[in-house]
């Protein structure tokens, strides 16, 4: 198909072709242009379907704000739904669909919904699809459902890849138009780091779409030797392919910069790039959007907004039609009338809703003053249009202004209300503006050249001296004052078809009306009711309009009915883009022990445990079922010793004259007398008294402790006694460093660990049972000098030890613990066995420690001392944390020995429902027990400790297993601890 | 947002950790005859004003300081920031 | 008017001229019975029962703002009965079973879709923790299963299996969740309590209570004094500084949740989904968007908007999750003020001064309850003895050593 409707150069390179699909059809464009304008010079005016309706659309503007010429882009996992037309740019390959039909675009059958509007107007679905009930869920909402949204996903994962950033700058200018370029200029030359940066990919805002003079030159020439000058400073990064797209806290801005999206191919580069800008000023110099009027099927393909129809006859040499009528309420529609004669385009005529003189009329064209239209023919494409007085005009594109609304998106992201100026007919930026944020231009309100270089100018000087930095003298750059007169203009009264007010969600003014009529007046209830303003351009072209018409019907004027807001992001932002690299396995980093690459050549199965890897079991050859390694691992840890990684334990380091008084302070059971050489099991509480977390510390020297907390706690507890110490105690001489890192920690458990450590641990240091009892702590030395830290401390029951080397030594550690142990059988055993032998013990884990029970429901309420001050011990007196009938921990075994129990089944009383007045508590934690040779649970329920004996239902209406259950004490291996004596 | 550390000097908020009100840092007596009462009062019971407020920001990813921010809940203004210890040392805290 | 196709029909055909409006606009009487301040979800659903259940309507519902302004239509829309204490899951559960009759009860179709939703377990101990509250809901007559990997892959295949930082191992699912057009809800209420007589009054702020030697007997208010034997405050992210007039200070911090909604999409996702490895929550609403969200952004603030980071980690853990919506475009993002309280539960009950009552603290998880929480509320202020679901829901419950503390995370309200 031939480029019809190119009629000049304008900005693209017509010397180069490129080729694209649209809807399978191969089409000719050059490079510079957007797939819009290309389109166009193909002679291709319907495009999409709308929303609701499903009504023929074709291209409305030329930049973000189009609510219209939505597009598939791209195939296969790189589909890409929703994608506006008018800022994809061209590039050879390109293939786009149209979306939202069933069907052919031309032939979609749910375009008959157009028929039933009289029953779908606003909020119709409020109103009905309630009987028979079953029939919204079964019938309607799947009816529904199916015709939801416009593009669809390719349902594979997004093969680009995406960065973030973050830049920092004096000056962020946001808006390469006149008043952008004028501002970046001034506070440039001051010497400020200035950013500006435009989610166009070229410089230039309108004056790439006008035919301006400044300084007597082109306006694009203009444009490109401001952009010149500023890329020649240092002290200035432009960036353009990005939006920035929200203002945030204390000067940040949140910006997305298209690296690829104009190539055919990614290449392994990043797609897109989010970046965060921390400014100290930004300047806001966004311009303004057109906006339309209400008149009958003024959606038509063919209908366009007439500073956009300048755009692609100016910018990229195409007309959007071969006899264009123009409908304007303002002196800015003439323009377009005047751009399009100049390059040859037939006028049909120009219709002016103001009465009075019109203004000079290009040669030829008719003009129709204090006149506007009535209706737009042609389905899918505009044929005619007729005018208030029944006259009849052929015309295959009409270019409507309504005039302009400033881009005051970003100065709402806070809590900036805009303002309405009448002698613009528009919001303006109100006060409340983001801090350091200044707006400049069209943006706000200077809607003419002159003003706009004028006010940039001064905005850039301003910034930079108010950052003290030296203003340059040089003058701002002139330009003639254009005519930009408007009257205010929303609707033509006269219309007796639908006019359309928010063309992408399918809101006429029938339906404005009806929200009026059903009471939802609020600015916020019609954008609701109506869905006004909500769809992908967030009413960038239609909540005005909306808003006005409402005004009308209420008697009230625009400042009365309300305003809009908008919400970040000013453009969509992808969400693969928001995430950056952070997703698959890199979703979040792996922290990985010093034994791993040991356990990985044991061919460990591994558990991730937060952000830990931890070997969870060690299958061996010929073992097919975890539960095999497990038991094996327990069997051989009890039977003659085990080595176990607890290097992911935290650790802190405690050091200083009161680290013993401080330690009293924030354990629950008391340190002050914790003989040099020990070690203790330590509980915590948080303040509320219930129990925060557990372990052991060891005291290395006088003022010298070394804690550990569990895995999961690890970072909460340092902060915690951080907290203690900073705030509540900052008399204290107590200091913490956070060691967990620093040392590989290994358990050694088992009868035979003392031999296998005693052929490790240098000969000087003497660890026999006498020297070195339970719970004895000591530093020394291992394998010819290495330093060591020893403690005698056992979670499985068993005689054991903790030994912890600094983390250079930890695989040497691992390797010389497993060939010491050779002579012993020794076994490596994992998270698993671990579980198995501490639930085979009694001791509370993670299932216990949930953050709701106290000492006292795990069976600890003796070790919260009543003599000291210490975090939680007042609360933990409240009545509610004592009751008679409170949880304890205890142990359960099956009265059928040979069932497995369930963790998370509820406990009844046997013969009482299952029901939540019965519920008496839940099975935390459960494991097979190779030493009894049966399931084993521990879990919490009342009075558990008076119940010894007892049997009750463990009830799992869940999985649908109810069983009888023994309450037992919670030791269910070696009760006496003679063991870890031993 | 951006924090002023009193030490560091303008660091990102996403470096820190929030715990709450200041007022934590005022921590009862246990041996008050009504310490039960003040306890739980201090535990449980905010101002939660919508304007300035002291409130307790941890310098996790950084020099691990216990912050006191005086901020602006409506405007998210930050207004002043010390060092916690330094606070609490001024109330009086010691040992 | 009573609202159905046939209706729609009727004015279809004769242009749409007979329509009115869903409430009045009346002006404040000097007096009422009951004073609700607050007419948000929670606000009108109590005006709502009260008439219907309870038979009291002299009763004037008022709102600083539009009504519906606050919370309610500011969530993402998710209902669910999947708690775990006793002191909440029949309340939640008592609220379902009222959301699943709603329509046909108030006449206007708020879009009850019960598709489902399925919270997702990424280790042992999370599975442990989703059996014990699965067998606490069904205990309290609320539907739950329990899936496997493969369940879980059944019945959302777009997940990612393959490649996972925190590997799915399974999920909790309650196939009676699902969403409900938010708006409608408070637009149902609004037309259910007004239709009944009920005052709705916009526009008018409540600025200070009428308290003397204890007693409670009406409001100051933008539009003048307001008498009444009852004052109902409702008005949850505001609670604190509204009860404050009162003399009260309230176990809640005021925080910002986000919430982001992406462009029109065809249908991709069943129901609604959580990811147990971060933060993440998504259903995909009737209009295409997919509405989703994450944690709260840690701050205390009364600000309608927060900020990059939180942003960022909730679309970290959207990717991470199903990385097929990564051409996906964010389209708005927002913020609503939650009431957190110091175990993540609301409060439902009487002050210590009399006639003055309190309804708030609802964290995010307002929404769901609302039909429970206006009834529960209208039920103690009518007879002034608590729903017998909501007995928990107290103020005095943290000096009592009582607290609802669902997540274990003791009384530091942004960890809720």
């Amino acid at each position: 198909m031939a480029q019809i409707n190119r009629i000049g150069e304008g900005l693209v390179d017509t010397s180069r072709t490129l080729s694209f699909t649209f809807n399978g059809d191969t089409l000719a464009g050059h490079p510079g242009d957007t797939l819009a304008s290309a389109l166009l010079a193909n002679g291709i005016r319907f495009v999409g379907r709308s929303f609701k309706y499903h009504r023929p659309r074709g291209i409305f503007t030329a930049g973000s704000e189009e609510p219209n010429a939505l597009v598939q882009l791209r195939t296969g996992a790189h589909q890409e739904p929703n994608t506006r037309a008018t800022v994809a740019e061209l590039f050879d390959g390109l293939t786009a669909t149209s979306q939202n039909h069933r069907g052919s675009l031309k032939f979609d059958l749910l375009a008959m919904n157009d028929l039933l509007t009289p029953f779908l107007g606003a909020g119709f679905y409020y109103k009905t699809f309630m009987w028979p009930k079953s029939f919204w869920e079964k019938v309607y909402e799947p009816l529904i459902r199916n015709s939801a949204g416009l593009g669809r996903l390719s349902g594979e994962a997004d093969p680009d890849s995406y960065d973030k950033g973050f830049l920092h700058c004096d000056v962020l200018v946001i808006g390469a138009g006149p008043a952008g370029l004028a501002a970046a200029l001034t506070a440039g030359r001051a010497g400020a780091r200035v950013i500006l940066a435009d989610e166009d990919f070229r410089f230039g805002g309108r004056l790439l779409a006008e035919t301006h003079e400044i300084d007597g030159a082109d306006g694009v020439d203009w444009a490109e030797q401001a952009v010149a000058e500023l890329a020649a400073m240092d002290n200035v990064r432009l960036m353009s392919r990005t939006c920035v797209h929200g203002a945030f806290d204390h000067g940040i801005y949140g910006a997305l910069e298209r690296k690829t999206d104009h190539l055919p191919k990614s290449g392994g580069k990043p797609r897109q790039v989010l970046w965060r800008i921390y400014s100290r000023r930004a300047l806001l110099c966004a311009g303004a959007t057109e906006r339309s009027i209400c008149f009958g099927n003024n959606d038509r393909p063919g209908v366009m907004l007439a500073g956009a129809v300048r755009t692609y006859v100016n910018r990229f040499g195409v007309t959007p039609g071969q006899r264009v009528a123009i409908f304007t309420n303002n002196d800015d529609g003439w323009r377009t009338a005047h751009d399009l004669a100049e390059k040859g385009v037939e006028i049909a005529a120009v219709i002016d809703s103001r009465d009075g003189t019109p203004p000079a009329a290009p040669h030829g064209a008719m003009v129709a003053m204090g006149s506007a239209v009535t209706n737009a023919a042609g389905r899918h494409g505009l044929r005619s249009l007729t005018l208030t007085n029944g006259q009849t005009i052929q015309a295959d594109c009409l270019a409507v202004s309504g005039g302009w609304n400033p881009n005051v998106h970003l100065t709402c992201h806070q809590r900036g209300r805009p303002v309405w100026r009448q002698d613009i007919a528009a919001f303006v930026p109100g006060g409340d503006l983001p801090v350091g944020m200044s707006v400049a231009g069209a943006a706000k309100g200077d809607m003419t050249l002159s003003a706009a270089l004028k006010a940039g100018h001064g905005a850039g000087n301003a910034a930079a001296k108010d950052l003290g930095f030296t203003a340059s003298r040089k003058a701002a750059p002139k330009s003639d004052d254009e005519a930009a007169d408007v009257t205010a203009f929303w609707q033509v009264r006269e219309s007796k078809t639908r006019a359309w007010v928010d063309q992408q969600n399918d809101v006429t003014v029938k339906d404005v009306k009806l929200a009026h009529q059903d009471g939802f007046r609020a600015v916020e209830h019609l954008k609701r009711y109506t869905t006004l303003g909500m769809a992908t351009d967030q009413g960038k072209t239609a909540n005005v309009l909306g808003l006005a018409i409402m005004a009308e019907l209420t008697g009230r004027t625009i400042p009365e009915t309300g305003t809009t807001v908008f919400r970040p992001p000013y453009s969509p932002v992808p969400i693969g883009a928001f995430a950056g690299r952070s997703r698959g396995k890199d979703f979040r980093p792996y922290r990985l022990t010093t034994s791993h690459g040991w356990a990985e050549e044991q061919g460990a199965v591994f558990v991730e445990t937060g952000m830990w890897l931890r070997a969870q079991w060690f299958p061996q050859p010929g073992e097919t079922h975890w539960r095999q390694s497990v038991d094996r691992e327990v069997t051989r840890t009890r039977g003659s010793v085990g080595v176990c990684d607890v290097t992911t334990l935290g650790k802190i380091d405690i050091q200083g004259r009161d680290a013993a008084e401080f330690l009293n302070k924030v354990y629950a059971n008391g340190f002050a007398k914790l003989p040099v050489g020990k070690t203790r099991y330590g509980l915590m509480l948080r303040e509320d008294g219930i129990a925060m977390d557990d372990g052991t510390t060891a005291r290395l020297a006088e003022n010298h402790f070394v804690m550990t907390t569990t895995t999961a706690n690890a970072v909460s507890v340092f902060r915690h006694m951080e907290f203690c110490r900073q705030c509540l105690w900052p008399g204290l001489d107590v200091h913490l460093i956070s060691a967990t890192e620093q040392w590989a920690q290994f358990a050694v458990a088992g009868p035979n660990s003392r031999k296998l450590l005693q052929k490790l641990v240098d000969a000087e240091h003497d660890i026999s049972n006498e020297a070195f009892p339970f719970m004895a702590c000591a530093e020394l030395t291992v394998c010819g000098g290495t330093p060591a830290r020893l403690f005698r401390i056992s979670f499985s029951g068993e005689l054991a030890y903790e030994i912890a080397v600094p983390a250079r030594y930890g695989d040497a550690m691992v390797r010389a613990l497993m060939a010491a142990g050779e002579a012993f059988d020794v076994v490596a055993y994992g998270t698993e066995a671990l579980g198995v032998m501490r639930i085979e013990k009694g001791h509370a884990a993670g299932n216990e420690l949930t953050g709701q029970t106290t000492a006292r429901d795990l069976g600890l309420g003796r070790m919260v001392s009543k003599k000291k001050d210490c975090i939680g011990n007042t609360l933990s007196e409240r009545e509610g944390l004592n009751r008679e009938d409170g949880l304890t921990l205890v142990g359960f075994r099956p009265v059928d020995r040979a069932t497995e129990l369930k963790a998370g089944a509820h406990f009844v009383v046997k013969g009482k429902p299952v029901t939540t007045e019965n519920d008496q508590g839940w099975m935390t934690s459960v494991a097979w027990s190779p030493t009894l040779g049966h399931s084993i649970g521990l879990g919490f329920i009342q009075r558990g400790h008076d119940r010894m004996g007892e049997t009750v239902i463990a009830a799992d209406p869940l999985r649908g297993n109810d069983i009888e259950v023994e309450i037992v004490s919670p030791h269910f291996v070696d009760p006496e601890g003679e063991r870890l004596r031993a | 947002m951006i924090i002023d550390h009193p030490l560091l000097g303008p660091r990102d908020a996403a470096e820190f950790y929030v715990l709450g009100d200041a007022s934590l840092i005022e921590r009862p007596d246990w041996q008050d005859d009504n310490a039960a009462a003040a306890f739980d009062s201090y535990m449980h019971l905010r101002d939660n004003p919508a304007g300035e407020h002291r409130e307790l920001w941890f310098h996790e990813q950084g020099d691990r300081s216990w912050l006191v921010v005086t901020r602006n809940t409506l405007t998210h203004e930050v207004v002043k920031v010390e060092l916690a210890r330094d606070v609490a040392l001024a109330l009086g805290r010691s040992t | 008017m009573r609202y159905s196709a046939f209706r729609i029909l009727k004015e279809g055909l004769t242009g749409n001229r007979g329509w009115t409006p869903v409430w009045r606009e009346p002006e404040p009487k000097p007096a009422y019975d009951i004073v609700i301040v607050g007419g948000g979800g929670h606000g009108l659903s109590t005006a709502y029962y009260l008439a219907k259940e309870f038979g009291v309507t002299n009763v004037a519902v008022l709102e600083k703002g539009w009504l519906g302004s606050g919370n309610i239509g500011r969530n993402t829309t998710i209902i669910r009965s999947n708690y775990m204490l006793p002191g909440n899951e029949p309340f939640y559960e008592f609220s379902m079973k009222l959301w699943e009759g709603l329509e046909q009860d108030f006449n206007y179709n708020a879009m009850v879709s019960q598709r489902g939703i399925l919270n997702l377990a990424h280790s042992d101990p999370q599975r442990d923790g989703y059996a014990r509250r699965g067998n606490a809901m069904r205990m309290a007559g609320a539907d739950a299963v329990l899936l496997d990997a493969d369940g879980v892959r059944k019945l959302c295949p777009f997940l990612d299996f393959d490649n996972a930082r925190f590997p799915i191992r399974a999920g909790l699912w309650q196939p009676r969740g699902g969403t409900v057009r938010h708006d409608a809800v408070a637009w149902g209420y609004a037309r259910g309590a007004d239709s009944r007589g009920i005052d709705i009054i916009q526009n008018c702020e409540v600025t200070g209570f009428q308290i003397k030697d204890g007693v409670c007997s009406g409001v100051e208010t933008s539009r003048g004094t307001i008498a009444a034997k009852k004052v109902a405050v409702c008005v949850a992210g505001s609670s604190s500084h509204v009860m404050a007039k009162a003399g009260m200070r309230l176990p809640i911090e005021s925080h910002v949740l986000q919430a982001f909604v992406s462009e029109g999409l065809k249908p991709v996702i069943p129901g609604v989904v959580t990811f147990g490895a971060g933060h993440f929550y998504v259903s995909q609403s009737d209009k295409g968007g997919l509405v989703f969200g994450g944690d709260i952004d840690g701050y205390n603030t009364y600000a309608q908007r927060g900020n990059l980071p939180v942003v960022e980690d909730v679309c970290e853990g959207g990717m991470a999750l199903m990385p097929m919506i990564g051409r996906a475009r964010l389209l708005r993002m927002w913020g609503g003020i939650m009431d957190m309280s110091m175990d993540g539960s609301p409060f439902i009950d009487k002050t210590h001064i009399d006639g003055l009552y309190f309804n708030g603290g609802w964290c995010y998880g307002g929404f769901k309850a609302t039909p429970a929480s206006g009834f529960c509320y209208a039920h103690l202020l009518a007879r002034d003895e608590p729903h017998p679901t909501a007995t928990e829901m107290r103020l005095d419950r943290f000096s009592r050593g009582r607290p609802i503390d669902e997540k274990g995370m003791g009384a530091q309200p942004n960890l809720h």
